[in-house]
C-alpha cells in the first residue's frame, strides 16, 4: 500500500533526534523527558499540598495556637490537600510520569504512537497547575468547599473562596482532563499498536496493564468530571440552576431555582469512584513487577492477575453511591451498591493472595523497592478490610461523617500508593539516571515512612470509632461525648504527621544527591527481565533502542528457570539449551 | 443515568470481550511454538491514527452519554413529573434545516472520502470545501436558532431546559469547531501542488469518521431536545 510508506514518512521524522537543548529537555516530545517533566510538576505540587496537610494537623494537634490558621484557611487547606494528592499527584505521576516512562519501554517501541500530542498533555498539565495555583492569589483565596465541591456550598455565599477560587478550581480541572485526554489516548493507542514483536499482551509486565486498564478508566470517567464542572461553573458564573436548589442564602432568597446537588454528586463521584482505581491499578500492577523482580520468583497467577485488573476495572463503575449512603437513596440502590462494593473484594483480595504466594519461599531480597512494596501490601490490606465495613450501608452511615473514613481512604488511597510511587522511584531511578540511590538513606525513609503513617492513622480508627467528626476547624469541649483523650491523641498523630513529612526531605536529598554522587548502575542493577532493562544505552537514549527494535521471546517473569545459567532470562532472549522457553515443568503454577 | 451506565458498561463490555476472546486465554509461561508471533509486524503509521480517533470517539461518548443522563436526571426529578421549574421549550424551526445541512456536509465528507480513494484530485477538493461550509452553516444556524430562542423571551438561566439547550448545542458545536481545524489544515495541504492527493488521504478518512460520528450525536441529542 503505497499511501502507508507515505504516511509513514512524517512518523520517522518524529524520530529524529533533537539537537537544540529546548528541543531536546523543554518543548520534548520524548517521552522520557516528558515522564520526567511530569514527574517533577506532580512531585512540587504533592510538596505543596503535603506542608498544607501540616498545616492543618498543627491546627487539629494545637488548636488556639497559631493565629495564621483562621478557620477558612483550614477548609481551604483541606480542599487543595484533597484535590492536589488525588489529581494533581497521583494521577498526573502514575499515568503522565510512569505511564509516559514506562509504557514505551516496557512494551519496545521507541516512543508513543502520537508524540506531539504528549508533548501538549504535558503542557497543558502545567497549565492546569499553574491556574490551580492562581487560586491561592485570587482575591478570597482558594475554595474551601472540600475537595468533593459538592454544590450548594462549593458556590453559595459564606463557602471561602466562592468569589474567585472556585472557578480557578473548575477551570483547572477541566483543563487537567483535557491534558489527561491527550495523554491517555497515547497511552491506551500505544499499548494497542507499538509494542514490539512477540510482545503478545499476555506477555506485557503487569506494570502496563495496569497504566493500560487505568488508562481506560480515565478516558471513560474523566468526562464525568469535566460534565459537572462544566454545569457548576455556568452554576456559579451564568447563574444557571442545573445543581443549585431554590434557596436562602444569608436572608436573601438567591437567583436560583431548583436544582439538584444531588445530580452532582452522582456525577461526581461516577467520575469520583474510577478515580480510586485509576490509581490503584497502576500501583497494583507496578508492585506486581517490584515483588517478582527482587523475589527472583515469577508472579504467582500472572493471567488471574490479569483478569482481575479487568475485572476490577469494569466493577469500578458500577460501585460510585458507595460514597452516597448519608446522601438518602432508596434502599435497594444502596442494596445494589453494597453488593457490587462487597464484589469488588474478590479481584482485589486475589490479588493480595497471588502478591503473597509469590513472596512465599521466593529468594526475597529486602532491597528498598521491596520494602515498600511488601509496606505496600500491609497498608493496602489495612485500608481494604475498613473498606469492607465502610462499604456495608448501616455500618457507613453512622462512620461516614467520622475520622474512621479519613483513616480508611489514607491508609488504602493515600498512603499505599505512595508507597508505591517511592518503591517504584527507587527501582527505577538506576534506569532513568543511571545512577542508584543510596539504600541506607532509603532504608531509613522506608522505615520512618511506613511506621509514620501507622502512627498517623491507626489512631484516626480509633477516634472514628468514638464518633469524632471530620471536617471540623476545633472541637470545642462542650461536645460531651468527646472525651479529653482526644485531645492527646490529636497530638500524637500531629508530631507523628510532622516527622513523616520532615522525612521526605531525605527523600528529596537522596534524590538530587545520587544523581551526581549515586554508585553506577549499569544497564541492569536488579537484574531484572523485562524490555526497560535491556535497552542499549542507560539512560536510553532518544528512540530507546538504536537500530534495531528488539523482538520479544517470552513473558516478562522468567525468574530463577531450571537450566538457565542465570536466574534471569530477559524478555528479548530467544529459547535455546541454556535458556528454556517457560517455566511450565517446574515450581508452583496458577 | 442509568442510560450513562448502560452505555459505559456496554462499550466496557464490547471492549473486554474483545479482548478476553482474542488474548487472554493464552498461557505466556509455556513455550510457544513459533518463537516471536508475527501479528504486530504489519501495523501501519495510518491505522495507527484510525485507533487513536477511535478511542478518541469513545472518550466523546462518554461525554455525550454522561451528559444526556444529566439532562434526564435533571428533569424527572424524583417521579413520573417534570422538576418543578422544568419549562419545556419550543425548538426553532431552524434545526430542521439545521440537521440537513449537517447530513449534507456528512454526505459530502463520504463523497471526498470516495473520491481520493478514487484519485479524483479536483472533486475531492470540492466535496472536501462543501462538506466544511456546510458544516459552518450549521454552526451559523445554530447561533440563529440561539438567538430566536432569545428574542421570542425564553431566554432565562433560570429554567434548566433551555440551559440544558444552550449548553448540549454549544458543547456539540465546540467538537464540529474542532473538526473544522483539522478540514482547514487538510483543505490547504490539498491545495499546495507539490503535495500527492495520496497524502491528504488519512486526514479525509480521519475527517469522514468524525463527521459522521457527530452526526449521530447531533441527531440523538435532536431527538432528546424534540421529544421533552
Amino acid at each position: 500500500m503505497a499511501f502507508v510508506a507515505i504516511a509513514d514518512r512524517d512518523h520517522e521524522h518524529a524520530h529524529d533526534e533533537p539537537h537544540s537543548w529546548i528541543r531536546k529537555y523543554v518543548w520534548s516530545q520524548d517521552h522520557k523527558v516528558i515522564a520526567i517533566q511530569y514527574g517533577t510538576v506532580a512531585i512540587l505540587i504533592g510538596l505543596v499540598a503535603l506542608v498544607m496537610s501540616v498545616l492543618m494537623r498543627l491546627q487539629l494537634g494545637f488548636p488556639n495556637t497559631f493565629s495564621f490558621i483562621a478557620p477558612q484557611d483550614y477548609y481551604q487547606f483541606i480542599t487543595m490537600h484533597g484535590m492536589i494528592m488525588v489529581i494533581y499527584l497521583l494521577t498526573a505521576l502514575f499515568l503522565g510520569g510512569f505511564g509516559n516512562y514506562l509504557i514505551p519501554l516496557m512494551c519496545g517501541s521507541r516512543d508513543m504512537v502520537f508524540p506531539y500530542m504528549n508533548m501538549l498533555s504535558f503542557w497543558f498539565y502545567l497549565l492546569s497547575v499553574l491556574v490551580l495555583v492562581a487560586g491561592f492569589f485570587v482575591p478570597g483565596g482558594p475554595t474551601g468547599a472540600g475537595w468533593t465541591l459538592y454544590p450548594p456550598q462549593a458556590i453559595a455565599a459564606g463557602t471561602p473562596g466562592v468569589s474567585w477560587g472556585i472557578i480557578t478550581m473548575l477551570a483547572s480541572l477541566a483543563i487537567f482532563i483535557v491534558a489527561f485526554t491527550m495523554g491517555g489516548l497515547n497511552y491506551v493507542t500505544t499499548v494497542l499498536q507499538a509494542r514490539c514483536r512477540g510482545m503478545t499482551l499476555m506477555r506485557m509486565p503487569l506494570s502496563v496493564w495496569g497504566i493500560f486498564t487505568a488508562s481506560i478508566l480515565g478516558l471513560l470517567a474523566f468526562p464525568a468530571l469535566f460534565v459537572s464542572a462544566i454545569m457548576l461553573l455556568l452554576d456559579a458564573v451564568a447563574g444557571t440552576s442545573f445543581f443549585m436548589p431554590a434557596m436562602s442564602s444569608m436572608g436573601e432568597t438567591t437567583q436560583y431555582s431548583g436544582g439538584s446537588p444531588l445530580l452532582f454528586q452522582h456525577l461526581f463521584w461516577f467520575f469520583g469512584h474510577p478515580e480510586v482505581y485509576i490509581v490503584a491499578l497502576p500501583a497494583f500492577g507496578i508492585v506486581s513487577d517490584l515483588i517478582s523482580t527482587h523475589a527472583r520468583r515469577n508472579i504467582f497467577g500472572y493471567r488471574m492477575m490479569v483478569w482481575a485488573i479487568l475485572a476490577i476495572g469494569c466493577l469500578s463503575f458500577v460501585v460510585w453511591a458507595h460514597h452516597m449512603y448519608i446522601s438518602g437513596m432508596n434502599p435497594y440502590f444502596g442494596f445494589f451498591f453494597a453488593t457490587t462494593t462487597l464484589i469488588i473484594a474478590v479481584p482485589t483480595a486475589i490479588k493480595v493472595y497471588n502478591w503473597v504466594l509469590t513472596i512465599w519461599r521466593g529468594d526475597v531480597h529486602l532491597t528498598v523497592p521491596m520494602l515498600f512494596a511488601i509496606g505496600f501490601i500491609f497498608t493496602f490490606v489495612n485500608g481494604g478490610l475498613t473498606g469492607l465495613f465502610l462499604g456495608n450501608v448501616t455500618v457507613d452511615v453512622p462512620l461516614s461523617g467520622t475520622y474512621f473514613v479519613v483513616a480508611h481512604f489514607h491508609m488504602v488511597m493515600g498512603v499505599s500508593p505512595i508507597l508505591v510511587v517511592f518503591g517504584a522511584i527507587y527501582h527505577w531511578y538506576p534506569k532513568i539516571t543511571g545512577r542508584m540511590l543510596d539504600e541506607t538513606l532509603g532504608k531509613w525513609h522506608f522505615w520512618l515512612t511506613f511506621l509514620g503513617t501507622y502512627s498517623i492513622y491507626l489512631p484516626m480508627h480509633y477516634l472514628g470509632f468514638l464518633g469524632v467528626p471530620r471536617r471540623y476547624y476545633a472541637y470545642d469541649s462542650s461536645i460531651e461525648f468527646i472525651p479529653e483523650s482526644v485531645q492527646f491523641a490529636n497530638e500524637w498523630i500531629t508530631i507523628s504527621a510532622i516527622i513523616v513529612a520532615l522525612v521526605q526531605l531525605i527523600f528529596l536529598f537522596n534524590l538530587i544527591w545520587s544523581y551526581r554522587h549515586g554508585k553506577e548502575a549499569g544497564p541492569n542493577p536488579w537484574r531484572a527481565t523485562s524490555l526497560e532493562w535491556q535497552t542499549p544505552e542507560t539512560p536510553p537514549k532518544h528512540g530507546n533502542w538504536g537500530k534495531q527494535l528488539p523482538v520479544v521471546y517470552r513473558w516478562a517473569y522468567d525468574y530463577n528457570v531450571p537450566g538457565a545459567p542465570d536466574d534471569f532470562i530477559p524478555q528479548n532472549v530467544p529459547p535455546g539449551p541454556q535458556t528454556p522457553a517457560g517455566s511450565h515443568d517446574h515450581g508452583p503454577q496458577p | 443515568m442509568n442510560l450513562g451506565v448502560a452505555v459505559g458498561g456496554l462499550i466496557a463490555g464490547i471492549v473486554v470481550w474483545a479482548i478476553i476472546v482474542r488474548q487472554l486465554t493464552v498461557k505466556p509461561w509455556e513455550l510457544q511454538p513459533a518463537g516471536p508471533t508475527d501479528e504486530l509486524q504489519e501495523i501501519s503509521r495510518s491505522k495507527t491514527i484510525k485507533v487513536g480517533l477511535w478511542v478518541l470517539l469513545a472518550v466523546i461518548t462518554s461525554l455525550f452519554s454522561l451528559f444526556i443522563a444529566a439532562y434526564y436526571m435533571r428533569m424527572g426529578g424524583h417521579g413520573d413529573a417534570l422538576a418543578l421549574d422544568w419549562t419545556p421549550v419550543p425548538e426553532p424551526r431552524i434545526l430542521w434545516l439545521n440537521t440537513a445541512l449537517l447530513v449534507g456536509s456528512s454526505i459530502a465528507m463520504q463523497w471526498a472520502r470516495t473520491n481520493v480513494l478514487r484519485g479524483r484530485r479536483q472533486g475531492a477538493f470540492q466535496a472536501l470545501a462543501i462538506a466544511g461550509l456546510a458544516t459552518i452553516a450549521f454552526l451559523a444556524g445554530q447561533i440563529f436558532a440561539w438567538q430566536q430562542l432569545a428574542e421570542a423571551g425564553f431566554f432565562s438561566p433560570r429554567n434548566p431546559a433551555l440551559a440544558f439547550f444552550y449548553l448540549l448545542t454549544a458543547v456539540h458545536g465546540a467538537h464540529l469547531l474542532g473538526g473544522l481545524f483539522v478540514w482547514v489544515r487538510t483543505l490547504l495541504r490539498m491545495r499546495r501542488r507539490e503535495h500527492e492527493l495520496i497524502d491528504a488521504r488519512l486526514s479525509v478518512e480521519l475527517c469522514a469518521v468524525y463527521w459522521h460520528y457527530l452526526l449521530i450525536v447531533w441527531l440523538v441529542l435532536f431527538a432528546l431536545l424534540l421529544s421533552t
